[in-house]
């Protein structure tokens, strides 16, 4: 500055760079991008991640069997039945164990319970990431529920540690049934209430149709998943496309986005939180009886050498967990693949010409849990 | 327009509603039968011993490490009035680093740790919530009163469990 404000000289526009995070109310965890902006539009993007990398991988390593669960627990910490699900099935698929009818149903109510919880809290932040107050009061009032449930079931609110290498830890406790019966009407209630609340409101409208698109072709090239890619208009679900677990004997939808937009990743997310509640009143309807826990499952549990790769639906997307076992007691190399991490990626795409004033709402649609990111 | 009236709607019902929230320190939810708080030992009162032998499989099997034990001969099974040859003599929880995982209950034959409903201890100190056999015990015996436990292990061992 040389103090000489009657200069003629033209004035030249600069590219700025902001960073925004690792500490950032709105960032959902310790998560860092660089954003560089031209005036009020994005030019590029960069995301940073790894602040809350604790190698879980690695760690995974050094401990039994048993006890990598509860690091599973920990990866994506608003869905930890769906991720301990998977690498319980990786294990029973290597050592070719038939887990009993009843704690497959079991776990099925569990996780689309964990998914309807994921997704609330999702409604709630993503109405906070767009400004407004109110919709968190109610994604939190039933996703309580929900975790009241759970802790009658597995003791746990959040980290269950509940899924055994076979089957469950223990039975459903005996009013499981009384209390799923007057759960779901309220869920059913809770979610339409959601919508109602928020979903065709005017300003949330204008703040997310047509922001953030993500085109089909760029979604796939992402290797994006879960309700990211669908909200993109392509009905991939690891449910249907290669049912685990006993998902093929329900009768469900795959919601899918036309646009691609931020409006779309949220809807996508409101209509699976309807199927899944069809879901469960159908597995609570066929419940059946008998054991939880496969027979001649030892408590050290020792797979045979061998790899597997086993893929689930998560809320996120699809979540996989490749395991190499030698023979011993401790896994030799697991290998996670996060649907965050890959839908980050992606935003990437969602955010150029984008203004300022909607990077929030982007990262909140796509809906990333940085414990998983980084693992 | 329409649609956020619509939405106020939504927020005029629930006004008359009771509220869901309860004011936490001042009120205390009850918690589930099931619940998991932190690990305490049981106390056998038909002998008037700890049920824990100190085997050490539970210590064995944590995945945080977080405990640590010792036994003895036990001075009561001289005298012919229990039946267990040892006893635990020291046993220390650091109940900072416990991530309430439930595999010490798993893994116990004896039915000797529990999972206590004790979740409030916080402390100013780091490791403040390292908890010796006294502590323990009196957290087991709350526990034990609190629920009505029974041990139920030795008669019949757990489905699917092999040591
Ligand atoms: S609590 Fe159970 S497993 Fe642990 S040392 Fe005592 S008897 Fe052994
Ligand atoms: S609950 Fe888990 S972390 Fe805590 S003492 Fe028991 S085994 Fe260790």
């Amino acid at each position: 500055m040389s103090g000489d404000l009657t200069t003629t000289r033209p004035l030249d526009t600069l590219e700025l760079m902001i960073n925004m995070g690792p500490q950032h109310p709105s960032t959902h965890g310790v998560f860092r991008m660089v954003v560089w902006v031209d005036g009020e539009r994005i030019v590029n993007m960069e995301p940073y991640i790894g602040y809350l990398h604790r190698g879980s991988e690695k760690l995974s390593e050094g401990e039994l069997y048993n006890q990598v669960i509860t690091l599973f627990d920990r990866l994506d910490y608003v869905s930890n039945f769906n991720n301990e699900l998977t690498f319980c099935m990786a294990i029973e698929k290597l050592m070719g164990v038939q887990v009993p009818e009843r704690a497959q149903y079991i776990r099925v109510i569990m996780c689309e319970l964990n998914r309807i919880a994921s997704h609330l809290l999702f409604y709630g932040t993503f109405g906070l990431d767009v400004g407004a107050m109110t919709p968190i009061m109610y994604g939190f009032r039933d996703r309580e529920r929900i975790q009241s449930i759970f802790e009658a079931v597995s003791g746990a609110r959040l980290m269950h540690n509940y899924f055994r290498v076979g089957g469950l830890r223990q039975d459903v406790p005996s009013d499981f049934r009384e209390r799923m019966e007057r759960l779901l009407p309220q869920l059913e209630q809770g979610v339409e209430e959601c919508d109602q609340l928020l979903s065709y409101n005017e300003v949330f409208l204008a703040r997310t149709r047509s922001i953030g698109v993500l085109t089909k072709e760029e979604a796939i090239a992402y290797g994006a998943s879960g309700p990211v890619l669908r909200a993109s208009g392509v009905p991939e679900d690891v449910r249907v496309s290669e049912p685990y677990s006993v998902y093929d004997r329900f009768d469900f939808n795959v919601p899918v986005g036309k646009k691609g937009d931020c409006w779309d990743r949220y809807y996508v997310r409101v209509e699976e939180m309807r199927e899944s509640l069809k879901i469960i009143r159908q597995v609570l309807a066929q419940l059946p009886d008998g054991p939880i826990m496969a027979a001649g499952v030892r408590r050290i549990i020792r797979p045979p050498r061998g790899e597997v790769y086993v893929r689930t639906e998560n809320p996120r997307g699809d979540f996989g967990v490749f395991l190499v076992s030698d023979g011993t007691d401790k896994p030799y190399r697991v290998k996670i693949r996060p649907p965050s991490f890959l839908n980050l990626q992606a935003m990437q795409a969602m955010m150029r010409n984008a203004y300022v004033a909607d990077v929030v709402v982007i990262l909140g649609s796509v809906d990333i849990v940085l414990g998983e990111v980084d693992r | 327009m329409l649609n956020s009236l619509k939405g106020l709607g939504v927020t005029l019902k629930t006004m008359l509603r009771k509220p869901v929230t309860a004011q936490y320190p001042k009120e205390h939810l009850p918690v589930n039968r099931r619940y998991m708080g932190f690990p305490a030992l049981t106390w056998d009162f038909q002998v008037q011993e700890p049920y824990c032998v100190g085997c050490m499989v539970c210590i064995r099997n944590c995945p945080t490490q977080c405990m640590t034990a010792t036994l003895k001969d036990n001075p009561l099974h001289k005298e012919g009035k229990s039946t267990r040859r040892k006893i635990v003599d020291i046993f220390e929880v650091n109940l900072g680093r416990c991530i309430l995982c439930e595999i010490c209950v798993e893994v116990c034959n004896f039915d000797a740790i529990v999972m206590s409903h004790e979740h409030e201890l916080s402390k100013y100190e780091r490791n403040g919530n390292r908890v010796d056999l006294q502590a323990l015990l009196e957290m087991g015996k709350q526990y034990q009163e609190d629920t009505g436990w029974e041990p139920e292990q030795a008669a019949a061992p757990k489905e699917g469990v092999q040591a």
